[in-house]
């Protein structure tokens, strides 16, 4: 690694400092300013939008954390994107499975259907979706009733995503394997998810933190106490708009989850999209 | 466990014999077809019946619904046949959300791409920081688009916000009603919004893709006297060229999809100057109960944006698969 990097290109004139530094300005000020935002009074705000805290309160976020409506928008946040992962990456991979080791007929064809389901958005059919679940499965306002279409519009990605990695693992060891009396389902079960565990994870995090952010199925299909946080964030901004300050505080902790799942996994996210990418 | 054909046969064999039986035979195993086809039944039906019942069957009742005049209660039967097509298609409204899309489409492209390019390529070099910037640079897409719009709700607020604030610093006039505010403003600024936070993806894609760039190859240009951009522009971005074209499908598909941001900025206004088709059919739908008009609505939608991936598909990404082959 080294001795590769140091023929590359490159290093540090100012002018290349210059522009990342401006790059790195534009990209966090918008979050330093809610984050720093709320721990402002509104007359701070009012005063000086753009300025530091002076003196720190901290009110707002205090009163945030002791809000039970935001918990209640985390706790169901935090559900129904778990729910959405297990069923997404779980669903996801079975099929992924056969698409990737077996060769049959259709396989390909098999494969296109879950390639154009890339193409389907979920507003497209959001509201004969909102009469499903509502009617006919009476899973209105449930934490499933939203999962389990989520789940279904995250399948496709993961799908696609996993099977290249499927895909990579050696026919050797499958043989190996069958030699050994393995059957294929074994197979699955104790070769292919434990060395698939990198793509697992990239797909996991993508359908959590899609979930985590989605805004237009939940907006349909939860109410009151059900509601999840970005439902929160919203209703909270247009009930309290003259509460910035306390609207930047409630924000600012709506974001930290998804952002702190992120930066920990965010080394296994890129790898494997470029496994995705290259495959 | 191990009642299987061909493991039976292998069985006393080698691996060397296992890897000339792989070989000559085209499918490596030939135990029952029944059993294969059992086992691919197994493993694919909880995915395609989750996606049959939440994807395919919600969009089937959309076309359905589209031929209907149907307010949400009692029977759908008040058949019109095309005539919610050509309500939905005479509504100014509803083409100037057409236009809406095609119009941040293109900006995407036009803005997005070589300001993505350039950030990828600055990150691509040695410099102090490298790790903290490649990741400081992702924030905004992890950030949900609501947390993303109340955040520049705030910032654009007309004069206490901070946007105004920096402009009237600068001694420039912000606009009287505010950036969001004013019709012939508020499409661009939803688009600068957007590009803060998608960005991060085009980053991110570009940045994995240069680095399945050979180093030889830059070292060779180096060695032969060639500048950074020189090599930038004559190594670097050619063989990007199926990064790019990824990545600019998926920003297209994602514009004409275009709802949340919208949504927590204007909701579609001022005097419906952001409108995109989802708004628009999600205002027909759930806030006027219109469904017969939302349902043409979004098959609309969905054919503009199955034709545009289809053409795409043909005349763009076919050439990478061509050249690779």
């Amino acid at each position: 690694m080294a001795s590769r990097r140091k023929k590359e290109f490159g290093g540090g004139s100012p002018l290349v400092y210059f522009l990342a530094l401006a790059a790195v300005a534009l990209t966090v000020g918008p979050v330093l300013y809610g984050a720093l935002g709320g721990f402002r009074s509104n007359e701070q705000l009012a005063r000086d939008p753009a300025g530091l805290p002076d003196p720190w309160v901290f009110k707002n976020y205090s009163n945030v954390i002791s809000n039970p409506d935001f918990w209640h928008y985390a706790v169901n946040s935090t559900v129904i994107a778990l729910i959405t992962t297990v069923v997404a990456v779980l669903f996801g991979v079975m099929a992924a499975y056969p698409l990737a080791r077996y060769q049959f007929k259709f396989r390909e064809s098999l494969f296109m259907v879950f390639v154009l389901g890339l193409l389907f958005p979920a507003a497209v059919a959001i509201i004969p979706l909102f009469i499903l679940v509502t009617r006919d499965l009476s899973m209105g306002n449930t934490w499933w009733g939203v999962a389990l279409p989520q789940a279904a519009f995250a399948l496709p990605i993961t799908v696609v995503i996993l099977r290249p990695f499927l895909m990579a693992i050696p026919k050797e060891l499958e043989e190996a394997a069958l030699i050994d009396g393995a059957s294929r389902i074994g197979i699955f079960r104790w070769l292919a998810l434990p060395l698939s565990v990198p793509g697992l994870i990239t797909t996991g995090v993508l359908a959590f933190v899609g979930s985590w952010n989605a805004y237009l199925l939940p907006l349909l299909l939860l109410q009151d106490d059900m509601r999840t946080l970005p439902l929160g964030v919203a209703d909270y901004s247009t009930e309290h708009s003259a509460d910035t300050a306390g609207v930047l505080a409630f924000t600012t902790l709506a974001m930290i989850p998804a952002l702190l799942l992120f930066l920990t996994m965010q080394r296994r996210i890129v790898g494997g999209l470029q496994g995705a990418v290259k495959g | 466990m191990s009642n299987e054909g061909a493991a039976a046969t292998a069985a006393p064999a080698h691996a060397e014999v296992t890897r000339r039986v792989k070989t000559r035979r085209v499918t490596p195993r030939q135990d029952g077809p029944w059993r294969q086809r059992l086992e691919i039944t197994l493993f694919v039906t909880p995915a395609l019946t989750l996606m049959a019942l939440f994807v395919v069957w919600p969009i089937a009742s959309a076309v359905r619904m589209s031929f209907y005049r149907w307010k949400g209660f009692g029977p759908m039967d008040d058949f019109v046949g095309w005539r919610n097509y050509d309500r939905v298609l005479h509504d100014q409204v509803f083409t100037d959300a057409i236009v809406h899309n095609f119009t941040i489409v293109i900006l995407s492209i036009l803005v997005q791409l070589p300001l993505g390019l350039a950030v990828a390529l600055l990150l691509n070099r040695k410099i102090r920081f490298r790790g903290v910037l490649r990741t400081v640079v992702f924030v905004p897409y992890v950030l949900a688009e609501v947390i993303a719009g109340v955040v520049w709700f705030q910032l654009l607020q007309p004069e206490s916000g901070v946007v105004d604030g920096l402009i009237s610093g600068i001694g420039l006039t912000p606009p009287e009603q505010g950036f969001l505010g004013t019709p012939n403003l508020a499409l661009g600024t939803v688009f600068v919004v957007l590009t803060w936070k998608y960005l991060g993806l085009a980053i991110l894609l570009f940045m994995a893709g240069l680095q399945s760039v050979p180093e030889e190859l830059y070292e060779a240009s180096q060695l032969d006297g060639a500048s950074w951009w020189q090599t930038q522009r004559r190594i670097a971005i050619p063989l990007l060229g199926p990064t790019i074209r990824t990545w600019a499908f998926l920003s297209m598909i994602g514009s004409i999809q275009l709802f949340d941001m919208v949504w927590i900025l204007t909701g579609g206004g001022p005097a419906n100057a952001t409108t995109t088709m989802a708004t628009y059919l999600i205002n027909q739908g759930t806030g006027r109960y219109n469904y017969g008009i939302a349902g043409a609505a979004s098959v609309v939608l969905f054919v503009i944006g199955f034709v545009m991936a289809l053409a795409y598909q043909t005349f763009v990404l076919r050439r990478d698969t061509q050249t690779e082959g």
